[in-house]
């Protein structure tokens, strides 16, 4: 089964002539062990299609899927639980709680949840662990370098078991280096059987997906997977819509 | 950069033979630039011409060994010296391409940039599957040349994700009858002047 499956997506915001179609029936599965990098440039619905996924937004038809629940026939708060328990974020800005130490913020989306203490605090240290910080569990966001800190938002996206780990841009102010480690990061979780959605606008750090979208007014023009995939053997060219 | 010099450097590391210098010349560049044995031969003849390297006595398997002489020292540092020029390198026959493309009646522009992207993205997801294998220290030689080829292809897609925003901005203006010049260059600025004419700032490069 799919982790994420959007089935002919729309999403418009506003009405008659000054509606603006966000996504233009956008259809998609990632499986588990998938990594799907989304390009396109500004305006093309990267943002959207990513909030969507996520069960932050919700479509103006079509359904969006994660892990066998249509989130538009949820309640809100089976909808709640659902984001807190099976999909982790990544955003360009960190959202880490400067109040919190890296363990606590990273431990907090269980708490949220209403594990017990003893065992959300395993858990964080656990996530830490794989992003290589446990080190660091008992500072402070402000005691930390901007890529530490970004592993610490990547961790608390990790962190229990969710199966599905969306990122919008979470490179973006990083220097190369500090960059394509959080890219191996999600890479390795993924290879794990998590399912991963990136949105970026650098091919660099897309090709570590295994399949790149690319989102052109609302709608995905093309998708370059690997090469073994049987319609390439068959020689065809990729879909194009002018 | 030359067979010629790559073979310099390699000689550098000690005297080899043909077939020593193939191997090690592919390993360093991954086997991304494979060489056939005759071109290491006729390369080494050409040096030996030139003074830069000398053939040692051969050995008793009849191998030949090269090492580097003083003057190919010299012209082994000047090459590290020298930055490459921008116009010692091939003609970017994709820009051609493109160029031609939007002034060739019929042609789909918008599919012929879509078509390379792709290709392009494949190609970039591939050096980055290789560059995921290559976490060894003792690869990082190896790593780097991958990465050069990283940055080159992302620069591709850039470059083309920039023709593709340049066509929709541009796609109001008719383009096609300034194409009838038979030279290139002629026929790159015509379409040029038709398609961005409008725009002080000039066209994409």
């Amino acid at each position: 089964m799919s982790v994420l499956e959007l089935r002919d997506v729309y999403r418009t915001h506003g009405k008659g002539d000054t509606a603006v179609h966000a996504l233009r029936g956008v259809t998609m599965t990632v499986a588990p062990g998938e990594f799907v990098a989304v390009m396109g440039p500004s305006g093309s619905g990267k943002s959207t299609l990513l909030n969507l996924a996520g069960g932050l937004d919700a479509p103006t038809r079509g359904d969006v899927v994660v892990e066998g629940s249509v989130l538009g026939d949820l309640h809100r708060r089976q909808l709640a639980a659902l984001r807190r328990r099976r999909v982790g974020y990544v955003f360009q800005d960190l959202n880490l709680l400067p109040s919190l130490t890296a363990a606590e913020n990273v431990a907090l989306p269980l708490e949220l949840d209403g594990m017990r203490l003893r065992r959300t605090r395993d858990l964080a240290l656990a996530a830490l662990e794989e992003v290589g910080l446990v080190d660091l569990a008992a500072r402070f966001p402000d005691e930390m370098s901007g890529g530490q800190q970004q592993r610490v938002a990547i961790a608390r996206a990790l962190v229990g078991d969710r199966r599905l780990v969306l990122a919008d841009e979470p490179t973006g102010a990083l220097d190369s280096q500090t960059g394509e480690a959080v890219l191996k990061l999600l890479r390795a979780r993924v290879d794990a059987g998590a399912a991963g959605v990136l949105v970026t606008h650098e091919a660099r750090h897309a090709a570590w997906a295994d399949r790149v979208i690319f989102l052109r007014d609302g709608q995905i023009v093309d998708t370059s997977g690997p090469l073994d995939q049987p319609e390439d053997l068959l020689g065809g060219f990729p879909e194009v819509h002018a | 950069m030359s067979v010629k010099h790559g073979l310099l450097a390699l000689l550098e590391r000690g005297s080899r033979y043909g077939y020593q210098l193939r191997a090690e010349f592919e390993h360093t560049t991954g086997g991304t630039w494979p060489l056939n044995i005759g071109q290491v031969y006729t390369t080494l003849a050409r040096l030996e011409r030139d003074g830069l390297v000398r053939p040692l006595p051969e050995s008793d398997g009849g191998q030949r060994p090269y090492e580097i002489t003083d003057t190919g020292r010299v012209e082994l540092t000047l090459w590290f010296a020298t930055p490459i020029s921008q116009a010692d390198r091939p003609r970017d026959e994709l820009a051609i391409k493109l160029a031609l493309a939007l002034t060739t009646p019929g042609v789909d522009v918008h599919s012929v940039v879509q078509i390379q992207r792709t290709a392009t993205m494949r190609t970039l997801q591939e050096y980055t599957r290789l560059k995921a294998r290559a976490e060894d220290p003792g690869d990082l030689a190896w790593r780097l040349v991958l990465e050069a080829m990283v940055f080159q292809a992302e620069a591709e897609v850039r470059w083309l994700d920039h023709c593709e925003s340049s066509l929709a901005r541009y796609a109001a203006t008719p383009l096609s009858s300034a194409a009838t010049g038979s030279d290139l260059a002629e026929k790159a600025r015509a379409s040029q002047t038709a398609a961005y004419g409008a725009d002080p700032g000039g066209p994409p490069r």
